[in-house]
């Protein structure tokens, strides 16, 4: 065939809330929380959506599963317009939240996972198979017969994850499925949903995510957004290499400083971003070249900040990220650092 | 684009049908509702709790009849207040089984957005989790009456029932109830969780305007004509008149058994659409609003 199969496409996709204004009753105050999202996913592709919170990944995943209506502009999941045709849409797709303990706590993890199977008509034998399967993969094989009132909200989150895998969906949408989960687990399931999609082909995953590590290691392509915009989007490698013209480093210089004024100043420093470690300051310098390095130096040293280490470093997709707005990735993420490898 | 929709179109056409997705969903939400419901540890306490409960509730009413009001064991009202009690536990079972489901799911369990990304029927999901409490309230309505007719003399001898329009009467009336339950659970969609008390309000209109426990001659001329328009009324008249012979509303006494029936039969069509339609207009908006997920707990 040859020609491109789009799973997923959006056309200046649009979200607008209304919110009631707390100082001032009965008025109301519009977010935009999607902003003319234009989108195009592969059928075979695992496809990353990267942003902040509040950047509209969850309020994206919830139109594209029929749960809520945009403002304006178009989508079509598997071939299928969201807005004219939910019913068929939702034959079509599974979805998972991360950050949530949904199910009936009054059901054992088995039976939770079994009664979501029979919605969609699976045989029984073949799903309870199924159930086994990826209870093995998610590390709750042991608890499948337990009430899932008795388990902790990590587990539940993990048994969400089989629910999401169980009905093999052609498009699958994960919003953060990985977030609060320990290291160990989050590298599973990242590892399962890699393997899934590449033993799938004709299968589509959309995953959302604030880890930009999540992103580069996992995703074919990924879309940076922010504040309801796509910013860009294209293979990891790719994003990284449209830096490449540009040099990117990282300073510590004693104490806890605010040296923003002082770098903005400076000629060719492009984009910073700064967080206070350990008590010194940490800075990530996205230079026009290296030749801005020295004028950056000088400046640092005429503050009269100690440099403690200087390193210069390949571009990653936060780099790409506070490129293109200026914020870094984990500044605006509340309690949003990278977590361990 | 064409070739796009060609490639999807070897999974559509193994796609079920509305109507089969329809059953599944309606089978697998009695399932989860029989599950919710009987998932006591003690068997003895699920007992108690959800069939003693209602039986013990209906026949307090029947002795602040017999205390409080000095009503007679012998008065033609007794065995009037005492069959409307008893089938009035369905109205609580039904209704707010119905109902309530929709809070529940979206609140307490955290599913009604996996629910409405799954391909399921919502209404017939949402019947379905009135299942079990239909047949739990059908065991403690046969208690209830088999203890006043053992314990207090009502006179229900089986020879004499009208086994026919008994059962006609009760599905009708059940299926009248369910889609009351629908209605409600339309209006729980769009609202917070203190929809508990609005659920309980409609069951208590219910039980003053339908004749539950005191006929509609006794009402207001304008509730009276709320009255003689809703199908429960219909549903307890015909039920009375299939066990005692006689329906006991004056207001109600002209019409043939048949044209109760028919009235209970149109009534309920009439409840039905109007329940689907309002239901699919609340989801409309819940949709607009993103309330699905709405969390009101806290
Ligand atoms: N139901 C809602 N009502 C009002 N504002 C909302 C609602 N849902 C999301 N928002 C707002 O829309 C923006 C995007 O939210 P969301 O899609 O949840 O972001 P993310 O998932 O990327 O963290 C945020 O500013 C958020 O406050
Ligand atoms: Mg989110």
């Amino acid at each position: 065939m040859g020609a491109r199969e789009f799973s997923i496409e959006t056309q200046d996709l649009t979200r607008v809330f209304r919110v009631k204004r707390r100082e001032a009753r009965g008025q109301t105050r519009e977010v935009v929380a999607l902003d003319r999202a234009t989108l195009a996913v592969e059928r075979g592709e695992l496809f990353g959506v990267l942003g902040p919170n509040g950047a509209g990944k969850t309020t994206l995943i919830k139109i594209l599963a029929t749960l809520l209506s945009p403002t304006a502009g178009t989508a079509r999941v598997a071939g299928v317009d969201v807005v004219e045709n939910p019913w068929e849409v939702r034959r079509h797709i599974g979805m998972v939240s991360g950050g949530e303990s949904s199910g009936y706590g009054l059901l054992t993890v088995e039976e939770n996972l079994w009664m979501f199977s029979q919605f969609y008509g699976m045989r029984s034998g073949e799903a309870k198979k199924r159930i086994r399967e990826l209870l093995e993969v998610v590390g709750l094989a042991d608890r499948a017969k337990t009430k899932i009132y008795h388990l902790s909200t990590g587990m539940r989150q993990k048994m969400n994850f089989a629910r999401g895998f169980l009905t093999d969906p052609e498009v699958l949408f994960l919003d953060e499925p990985t977030i609060g989960l320990d290291v160990q687990t989050a590298r599973t399931l990242r590892t399962f949903t890699r393997g899934w999609i590449d033993d799938h082909p004709d299968r589509t995953i959309l995953l959302t995510t604030h880890y930009m590590y999540e992103a580069d290691e996992l995703c074919d392509r990924v879309a940076i957004i922010d504040q309801g915009r796509v910013l860009a989007c294209d293979a990891p490698a790719a994003l990284k290499r449209g830096l490449q013209g540009e040099a990117v480093f990282r300073l510590t210089v004693d104490g806890d400083r605010d040296l923003g004024p002082l770098l903005g100043r400076v000629d060719g420093v492009q984009r910073f971003a700064h967080a206070a470690r350990d008590g010194h300051t940490e800075l990530d310098l996205i230079l026009a070249d290296e030749n801005a390095l020295v004028p950056v130096l000088t400046a640092i040293q005429g503050a009269g900040a100690r440099l403690l280490s200087l390193e210069k470093r390949e571009p990653t997709l936060e780099d790409v990220f506070l490129r293109l707005v200026g914020r870094s990735l984990t500044e605006v993420s509340e309690g949003g650092g990278e977590p361990p490898r | 684009m064409g070739e796009a929709r060609m490639g999807h179109g070897e999974r559509v056409t193994a796609r079920p049908s509305r109507l089969a997705e329809s059953w599944r969903s309606l089978k697998v939400a009695a399932w989860l509702g029989w599950q919710i419901e009987s998932n006591w540890t003690d068997p003895f306490l699920f007992a108690v709790y959800s069939v003693v409960k209602p039986v013990a509730g209906a026949l307090i009413l029947v002795f602040m009849y017999l205390v409080v009001a000095r009503g007679g064991l012998a008065n033609p009202l007794f065995p009037y207040i005492f069959v409307g009690n008893a089938f009035y536990i369905y109205v609580n079972g039904v209704l707010l089984g119905v109902s309530w489901a929709v809070i529940d799911d979206r609140e307490h369990y955290g599913m009604l957005k996996y629910l409405y990304a799954a391909p399921l029927n919502i209404c017939t999901y949402l019947v379905g989790r009135g299942v079990a409490q239909t047949a739990i309230a059908t065991v403690a309505t046969a208690i209830t009456l088999l203890f006043g007719v053992g314990a207090l003399g009502i006179k229900i001898p089986p020879g004499g029932v009208d086994w026919g329009l008994l059962a006609g009467a009760l599905v009708l009336g059940l299926a009248a109830l369910a889609f009351l339950g629908l209605l409600l659970g339309g209006a729980t969609l769009l609202t917070a969780r203190h929809n508990y008390f609005v659920g309980q309000g409609v069951a208590g209109a219910l039980y003053l305007l339908s004749g539950v426990v005191f006929p509609l001659d006794v009402l207001p001329q304008g509730l009276r004509w709320v009255g003689k328009s809703l199908p429960v009324t219909y549903w307890l008249e015909a039920v009375r008149r299939a066990l005692l012979g006689d329906g006991g509303n004056e207001a109600l006494r002209a019409l043939p058994t048949g044209t109760v029936v028919l009235i209970l039969a149109l009534s309920t069509v009439v409840l039905a659409v109007a329940s689907v339609l309002f239901f699919r207009w609340a989801e409309r908006i819940a949709h607009r609003r993103g309330l699905l997920d709405m969390q009101t707990m806290h």
